[in-house]
């Protein structure tokens, strides 16, 4: 394996790794260890302290710092002579065009969105770079290799969209934690802290209290001299009780459900807290907003304890306080942040009381942070894994070892005794808009819909663009850029607000869009299908987009079971890997198995690929490639 | 039992693998003692996931120099030269692994293994034996088999871009979760020497070839007395020749050992890093879920080969013949 000719192509070779996180650290080591000498990196975030435990090139001094300059100079410590260019940057910065892709004979991703890799997919397409793609999620893994009309692309197959819910489950009638977590951080947190401008469905409204909507928005609002306790205590008998009370009243909601119960303050805390409201804690003030606590106050040490009612209701009302003693000028345009201590204590206080209202199992900090926060669980060992297969990848990609790329998954429980299971890549799907350009069908209501929905929810939503633009025919719709004139953005600007059908080239049935993304080198097309009605809760949007879905079935495989019905649950973030049940025959399995050599006379049962239904589904359906 | 709470520094820094296994697992990991001898590639990358992982204490063993071979694949020795003058690979190792995780406890033990008892080995609740020969293997296990608490044993050897790991839990209780319940489980593992003496014949054939190549491998250097890894191309005809006496002893065709599986295990002295990586990263996670009881544990071999990309489990054990 390591023959001479090898070492000197991966020393020629110039290779671009996008992400430095858990991935990317165990990715630059054994990339430099393996005898490669041109690695560029790009990552923007920098080092928090829930990275050390894996990602072993950076300490607890680097915290803050850019994770790809630390990674770099770490690496250089042990590989010296190497060159390592690192960039602390967002990868969709224009500076990183098909150009700027072009350079290297491989692109390598250790990311962790979904966003940043269709993004980085469609330039490796752009710039017929090959590119090999990862994820892990705990102990599963995957490893891709994606090369223009080869293997398919990232976006060949639709990936699971990240969970949304039911607005009325989450204002009305909430059955599992993660929708007291959801109604915590998007409304309450948002209505008390946020932009009071945003749209907000804090308030259930019951039949007939069109009227009482004036009065309930001036609860939130504090008046200058209202003492905070007060004002606190005012909110949590809002929320917890009126409106949880208001609720009940309408009958129809609750014939079926379990009624849930209103809380008022003075049920649970007694009527004046002893508790200072932080003031004793200006020791903490140095330490950053974000490691502002009311738990050392309250004497909650363990973040993984279960609190009670009372603790929840004294963590919320401390919470609240601190909020306006300590970050009273944040208060307006706070966003919820999984690494903002208070705002972690304050939505985990809240969720449990909400919880405890309507029956719900409570749960602790620890457990709340990571469903408010969607932390993907990451161990060391299974980045390492996926790193040192990627490697494997790249260095095939290098050779142009067609034949040989494989997607790799790592499994947690073995499967016909594979923990690495290896499987031919799938062939391009020819009705992906990405790398096949297939029209997509947009149903929508033309009269109803405005251009800004269609940019918003399904042009950059969906399609993930990035700087796009939009045309009918040879009118120009709408563009984002840096050099515009003024005349052209008011243009746009104002087309942004009309509907579909009046705009000044009007978008009707029938009418065909054409998108692209210049930086993308992405382009596709749209055909218009107008609909008047769509169902609130099935099709929040509005507007239904479609066309890239099917995969072929082909080689007269039977198409019996659908496309992502399995997605599995343990890659609900879209940060892990997109394991998506795939039911399509592997690409032309050549015939000759490359074990079967000279000395290997008797016959074999050695499958040296395997077709798989499901990979993370053990005992599915599995056919041998004979 | 609150001296063993994991503190708010644990679990600020392990939040992201405690979401993974659970606080108890990461208290018991905590309390762990591990001992790692024969520090090359593959067993630098599994000290760094232990270490990174949390475990109570790591004793390092490997008195070799450090000199050029020893820097490759191993990013755990910086190359100056300065700096490793004189000093021995487990200590060059130490300094660096102490940086990855401050709250592991790192140390170095020197001395032969093969001269060492029981005692010493009851210190620890995890031994791993990297690049062992046969006989330092057996020797080692039958010591922690003598002990009455339960030492997990593990070999793990990389040749080429091919690995093996071999695992002895000896007795082995453990709960997994099948669907909503909490079920019990129990394993009951062959000593090294059990395993390795199972007759060929019963063994199905779709087994690793890696597991019969590195046999052969083993009783190759052994009996010409050399230390791991000290063979070439020039040994090929030995090699293919205790290949036939072993293949007619245990009355099995000779292709079920290819030659040419062989030769790459007798030529590959760098190790390739991606390999070690691989196997690195798997002998942790199995070293993990023994220590914290959690999780179907592996029984007990453990093959990657780069070539096919195939990481494949193998029971060798008397069950064939029974
Ligand atoms: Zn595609």
């Amino acid at each position: 394996m390591d023959t001479q000719h090898q070492q000197s192509a991966l020393k020629a070779a110039k290779v671009l790794m996008v992400g430095a996180g858990g991935i990317g650290c165990e990715l630059l080591k054994t990339l430099a260890l393996s005898g490669f000498e041109d690695i560029h990196i790009i990552d923007m975030d920098t080092i928090e302290v829930s990275n050390l435990n894996r990602q072993f090139l950076f300490r607890r001094s680097h915290v803050g710092q850019s994770k790809a300059k630390v990674a770099r100079d770490a690496v250089l410590r042990f590989r010296p002579h190497i060159n390592i260019r690192s960039y602390h940057a967002n990868v969709k910065n224009p500076e990183f065009d098909a150009d700027f892709f072009k350079q290297f004979d491989v692109i390598l991703n250790g990311l962790d969105n979904l966003d940043a890799r269709r993004h980085v997919n469609r330039l490796c397409l752009a710039a017929d770079v090959p590119l090999v793609e990862s994820g892990t999620t705990g102990f599963l893994g995957q490893v891709t290799v994606h090369v223009k009309g080869k293997t398919e692309c990232y976006e060949c197959q639709t990936k699971p969209a990240p969970k949304t819910y039911p607005v009325c489950t989450i204002t009305s009638t909430p059955t599992k934690f993660v929708h007291c977590i959801v109604w915590a951080k998007d409304l309450l947190f948002a209505k008390l802290f946020g932009d009071k401008n945003q749209d907000n469905d804090l308030n259930v409204r019951s039949n007939n209290s069109a009227s009482s909507s004036k009065e309930t928005e001036d609860v939130f609002e504090r008046a200058e001299d209202e003492d905070i306790e007060q004002y606190g205590r005012k909110i949590y008998d809002h929320v917890f009780g009126y409106n949880i009370e208001t609720a009940l009243s309408n009958e129809e909601t609750w014939k079926n459900r379990r009624r849930p119960r209103p809380i008022y303050s003075k049920e649970v805390l007694p009527e004046s807290l002893t508790q200072q409201n932080g003031s004793s804690q200006n020791s903490s003030v140095t330490d950053g907003d974000s490691m502002i606590s009311v738990m050392p106050s309250l004497g909650l040490k363990n973040p993984q304890e279960l609190w009670g009612l009372t603790q929840n209701s004294l963590v919320f009302i401390e919470a609240l306080k601190l909020f306006f003693a300590k970050r009273k000028k944040e208060i307006g345009h706070l966003t919820f942040d999984k690494d903002d201590q208070l705002a972690v204590e304050f939505v985990t206080a809240a969720a449990n009381i909400r919880a405890e209202s309507f029956g719900i199992p409570l749960h602790s900090l620890f457990e709340a942070k990571g469903i408010a926060g969607n932390i993907v669980h990451a161990v060391a060992t299974t980045n390492a894994i996926v790193a040192g297969l990627i490697v494997i990848e790249a260095i095939k990609v290098l050779k142009k070892d067609v034949d040989k790329y494989r997607m790799t998954y790592c499994l947690e429980h073995p499967s016909r005794k594979l923990l690495l299971m290896p499987v031919q890549p799938f062939e391009p799907n020819p009705s992906c808009y990405v790398c096949s350009k297939t029209p997509l069908v947009l149903e929508i209501n033309t009269q109803k819909s405005k251009l800004r929905d269609l940019v918003d929810k399904i042009v950059k939503a969906k399609l993930g663009m990035n700087l796009p633009l939009i045309m009918h025919g040879a009118s120009l719709l709408y563009e984002v850029g840096d050099d515009l004139d003024d005349i052209m953005v008011a243009n746009y600007n104002a087309n942004l607000e009309k509907h579909l059908s009046e705009l000044p080239s009007p978008v009707v049935n029938g009418s065909i869009l054409t998108v692209e993304d210049l930086q993308q080198e992405l382009s596709c097309k749209i055909n218009i299908k107008h609909r008047e009605e769509f169902d609130e809760e099935k099709e929040p949007e509005g507007m239904v987009l479609s066309g890239w879905t099917q995969s072929p079935a082909t080689n007269g495989e039977s198409a019996s079971t659908s496309n992502n019905e399995n997605a599995i649950d343990a890659t609900d973030s879209s940060s892990g890997p997109e394991i998506v049940t795939k039911k399509r025959r592997l690409s032309e399995t050549k015939p000759e198995n490359h074990k079967k050599e000279a000395e290997n006379v008797e016959s074999e049962e050695d499958d040296d690929l395997v077709e798989i239904e499901n990979p993370m589904m053990v005992s599915k359906k599995k056919k041998r490639v004979e | 039992m609150d001296g063993e709470e994991l503190t708010e520094q644990e679990t600020a820094l392990y939040d992201r693998q405690i979401r993974v296994w659970g606080p108890n697992a990461q208290r018991r990991l905590t309390k762990s003692h591990i001992l790692v001898s024969g520090i090359k590639g593959t067993v630098a990358e599994f000290c760094k996931n232990i270490v990174l992982a949390g475990v109570g204490s790591v004793t390092l063993m490997d008195d070799r120099l450090v000199n050029e071979e020893a820097l490759n694949a191993n990013f755990l020795i910086p190359p100056d030269e300065n700096a490793y003058t004189g000093k021995t690979v487990a200590e060059i190792c130490c300094d660096s692994l102490r940086d990855f995780n401050p709250m592991v406890h790192v140390s170095v033990e020197k001395g032969d293994l093969s001269t060492f008892g029981a005692e010493f080995f009851e210190k620890f609740d995890v031994v791993v034996i990297g690049y062992g020969t046969r006989v330092i293997k057996k020797s080692v296990n039958e010591q922690c088999r003598k002990l009455s608490k339960r030492v997990a044993f593990y070999t793990v050897d990389c040749r080429d871009s091919c690995g093996e790991i071999f695992v002895d839990l000896q007795n082995y209780k453990y709960t997994k979760k099948k669907l909503e319940e909490t079920v019990e489980c129990e394993l009951n593992y062959p000593s090294f020497q059990e395993a390795i003496s199972v007759p060929w014949k019963p063994i199905p054939r779709r087994t690793a070839k890696l597991y019969f190549a590195m046999r052969v491998i083993e009783v190759f250097e052994e009996s010409e007395g050399r230390k791991h890894g000290e063979c070439s191309l020039l040994d090929r005809a030995k090699v293919l020749e205790i290949k036939k006496k072993l293949c007619e002893a245990n009355s099995v065709s000779e292709s079920h050992i290819p030659d040419n599986l062989l030769e790459r295990l007798i030529t590959g002295h760098t190790e390739f890093p991606p390999a070690c990586a691989i196997v690195g990263g798997i002998l942790a996670q199995e070293v993990i879920k023994a220590v914290s009881g959690k999780g179907d544990p592996l029984k007990n071999f453990f093959y990657f080969d780069a070539q096919d990309g195939k990481g494949v489990m193998e029971d060798i054990s008397d069950s064939f013949t029974s």
